[in-house]
């Protein structure tokens, strides 16, 4: 099987040294295409393989319909492919647990004027937190995700890397995870492309093979966040001026919620008087949540040479380029200290689908995942706080060193 | 290793001879209302069912009505006209649905009715309201007062339902002299198929049927009747002898209880206190959540259920256990159902798998 990632000999391809059957793996199930997979191949490896999904929030409620179940098709999906593989499956309540951890904070960030990443935090919490304690609870030895990453092992610690497939890896995502989450993860899909992926499906009859690809945040379905911020928090969301950087107003907008640093089109606003059309279109350059006010500026306004991010999760070791011989003693113990080497090279990647930057981490984080600081080599645009900076080794770019959520991207332009 | 059950009050498993004698019936055109010989067949056989039930139930056999299960006895039984209905606050679903503006009566700690409550209540209603008790709960098979509550709903001129889905067949049920108008009762928690059930409903009483159509059941619920259904539902009522479900079950509960009670002395049972069915115990283990212990005594071969599962399979809180004061206990407790295939082994085997998993440390933080 090419799909799993390297593993000394002797050991069974989730790195155990016991047969597959004595091996019993967590898969965590969306019922989506990439899980159900994660869980098929398992399956066929022999493995004692137990499906869990999640029950995150009412599906009835989120696309508020009357008397709708509050379970979406994805679980049925779930417990359909379970059923067809024949292995063991449970939903579990995760609603409240999903509404503290990842919604209320999705509200939150919005009105403090920040663009939230939902997925970071669900992973972080509900997945790879207490998904994964309840996998420990069931004497599993690993929890399987469908995840497009790769997770190797190099002197006897675990590392992430990005996956195979350009257009499907999610390391991005996975920033968070922690070296401990690591150890007890298992990536099965992170050597495949999403063709491959399909092709498992069709190749084991499943009926969610041709599914399309889940586009939005889960528990925004029709892509409406505002929406769906303005229900979790009545009242919360209110209007406001749109203004130029020099203070001029130039419009109203209905909450601050529905603005994005770096957002060029929809928004709802007029030319300029006097202004030199040739410095290009306006771009949402600041928010100002306390004074409910949207600032828009010309776009090399959005250009920001440092950042700062704070729960700053390190998976990177003490690898510091400068460092170099046998980790040993008291260089091993540096290993879990989970900090970087102050000044040391990164690729920093600002938004998932944007390409990782050269930059620096300076700063030591607190034992507690403080704040650092990255500078860039380039400025880069429109980066907004709420987002993940996820970093990346210098001299292998596929090899994720963790990252943090951005604080603050100054821009020289107050907001 | 064939895997233990324990959720005999989810539903049992189909009785042997309930078995043949669906097979033996399956063939033949049989619509009960039909004139000629193959119908007159099928009208013995669904009479055969009914007086069979009759007897279980002490009613008289007209006074059974056949229906689709225990959910749709109680919503037509539900459906009779009152000026006020009061529920106690741990019926099932079927039940709590039916009736969604009901009041709800209180039950005391052991999960009992509130009597005073009940008898306050009716006291500031007019004549003729309704009120739905069951006669044991699903989930911690604690034995409601039925007899005492007749004499008060009759005092104030109600009328009484009982959903005696769980009851039938675990304890004596006498419809002649219990001083309800209508029970309600279900084919598969005795051993029946699936898909059949029947509303005692006291003579003279007008059905309220959910559908219109033909006039089967004497016109109190159309529809061509599930024979093969009913002729196994008669089957399990003649075999559900609750003396013996009681020898059976009994010593079988006291067993586990003490087991558990000496290695977990923090664990807490619900309805001790109070006369409960001999098959079914509802037990917390403290800090654990309800579905943990259901996925993991699964995983270990045992069946046993909490709360009550939607259809997505996703375990609510008790509802049951919460009215009882439970608090944060009721996302801890799982529910314990045994029948008359169950062995001293199986309960070893549940102990064993149950015990394990408290004694066993768990990083998992209960988060509400």
């Amino acid at each position: 099987m090419t799909a799993r990632a390297n593993h000394p000999q002797g050991l069974n391809s989730l790195g155990f040294d016991a047969a597959p059957e004595d091996t019993r793996v967590v898969v965590a199930m969306s019922g989506g295409v990439d899980s159900s997979v994660t869980a098929a191949l398992l399956k066929e490896e022999g493995y004692d393989v137990v499906g869990i999904t999640l029950q995150l929030y009412d599906h009835g409620e989120a696309i508020r319909a009357k008397g709708a179940c509050c379970a979406g098709a994805d679980i049925h999906d779930a417990r359909v492919v379970a059923g067809r593989l024949g292995i063991r499956h449970f939903v579990l309540d995760y609603e409240s647990r999903f509404q503290q951890q990842v919604m209320d904070d999705f509200a939150d960030s919005y009105l403090r004027g920040e663009t939230p990443i939902p997925c970071v935090r669900c992973n972080q919490t509900v997945k790879f937190t207490d998904l994964l304690a309840t996998a420990r609870d069931l004497g599993a030895q690993c929890l399987a995700t469908g995840h497009y990453v790769r997770r190797d092992v190099k002197d006897g610690r675990a590392t992430l890397l990005r996956g195979i497939d350009d257009t499907k890896d999610q390391s991005y995502f996975l920033f968070a995870t922690t070296p401990d989450q690591l150890d007890y993860l298992r990536f099965p899909l992170g050597g495949m492309d999403k063709d491959e992926t399909r092709e498992h499906a069709r190749r084991f009859g499943l009926s969610i093979a041709e599914k399309p690809d889940s586009q939005d945040i889960c528990f925004v379905p029709n892509g409406r966040y505002g929406d769906v911020v303005r229900r979790l928090r009545p009242g919360a969301v209110e209007k406001g001026e749109i203004i130029y950087h020099d203070g001029t107003v130039l419009g109203q907008h209905d909450g601050v919620i529905d603005y994005t640093i770096g957002q060029r089109k929809g928004l709802g606003i007029g030319g300029i008087k006097d202004r030199d059309e040739t410095e290009g279109p306006l771009y949402v350059i600041g928010i100002n949540p306390e004074k409910h006010q949207v600032v828009v500026g010309e776009r090399a306004m959005l250009a920001c040479h440092s950042i700062l991010i704070n729960e700053v999760n390190w998976l990177g070791g003490d690898a510091a380029p400068d460092e170099s011989g046998d980790e040993s003693g008291d260089a091993a113990d540096d290993a879990h200290l989970n900090t970087p080497k102050e000044g040391r090279r990164v690729l920093a990647r600002l938004r998932n689908t944007a390409p990782a930057m050269p930059a620096r981490i300076t700063g030591w984080p607190d034992a507690a995942g403080g704040v650092a600081e990255i500078t860039l080599d380039e400025p880069q645009f429109g980066i907004a706080a709420g987002q993940a900076a996820a970093l990346y080794d210098a001299d292998d770019p596929d090899l994720l060193l963790g990252g943090g959520w951005i604080v603050a991207a100054p821009t020289g332009v107050a907001s | 290793m064939l895997d233990t059950y324990l959720d005999y009050n989810a539903t049992a498993p189909l009785r042997d001879g309930v078995r043949r004698a669906m097979i033996d019936a399956m063939g033949p055109p049989a619509n009960p209302s039909s004139v000629h010989g193959y119908g007159q067949r099928a009208r013995l056989m669904v009479e055969d069912a009914r007086a069979s039930i009759a007897r279980r139930v002490g009613s008289m056999p007209e006074e059974i009505i056949f229906t689709s299960g225990g959910t749709e006895a109680n919503a037509m039984a539900l459906r009779q006209p009152c000026s006020a209905m009061a529920i106690s606050g741990i019926e099932h679903a079927a039940v709590l649905e039916s009736a969604p503006s009901a009041h709800h009566l209180p039950v005391d700690a052991a999960g009992v009715v509130d009597l005073t409550a009940l008898d306050d209540w009716l006291g500031q209603q007019p004549r003729g309201a309704g009120v739905a008790i069951m006669a044991a709960n699903n989930e911690t098979g604690v034995i409601q007062p039925m007899a005492e509550i007749a004499g008060i709903t009759a005092r104030h001129g109600a009328w009484l339902h009982c959903d005696a889905v769980q009851g039938l067949g675990k304890m004596p049920l006498d419809f002649s002299t219990m001083g309800v108008s209508s029970l309600a009762l279900s084919g598969h928690k005795i051993g029946g198929p699936t898909g059949v059930g029947a509303l005692v409903l006291k003579e003279g009483m007008p059905a309220h049927p959910l559908s219109r159509g033909g006039g089967q059941e004497k016109n109190r619920r159309p529809g061509t009747e599930n024979l093969i259904g009913i002729i196994g539902f008669g089957v399990a009522a003649m075999l559900a002898d609750p003396e013996v479900f009681e020898a059976h079950c009994r010593p079988l509960q006291q067993q586990l209880e003490h087991r558990l009670g000496v290695e977990a002395p923090d664990a807490v049972i619900f309805g001790q206190a109070a006369r409960r069915l001999a098959n079914t115990t509802s037990i917390a283990m403290p800090g654990r959540l309800a579905e943990t212990q259901v996925m993991a005594l699964d995983l270990a071969g045992v069946a046993i259920s909490a709360g009550a599962a939607c259809s997505s399979g996703k375990v609510r809180s008790s509802h049951v256990l919460e009215a009882m004061g439970a608090g944060d206990l009721a996302a801890s407790a799982i529910r314990i159902s045994s029948g008359w295939d169950t062995t001293a082994n199986d309960i070893d085997r549940l102990a064993e798998a149950w015990l394990r998993l408290y004694k066993q440390g768990s990083s998992f933080n209960p988060i509400d």
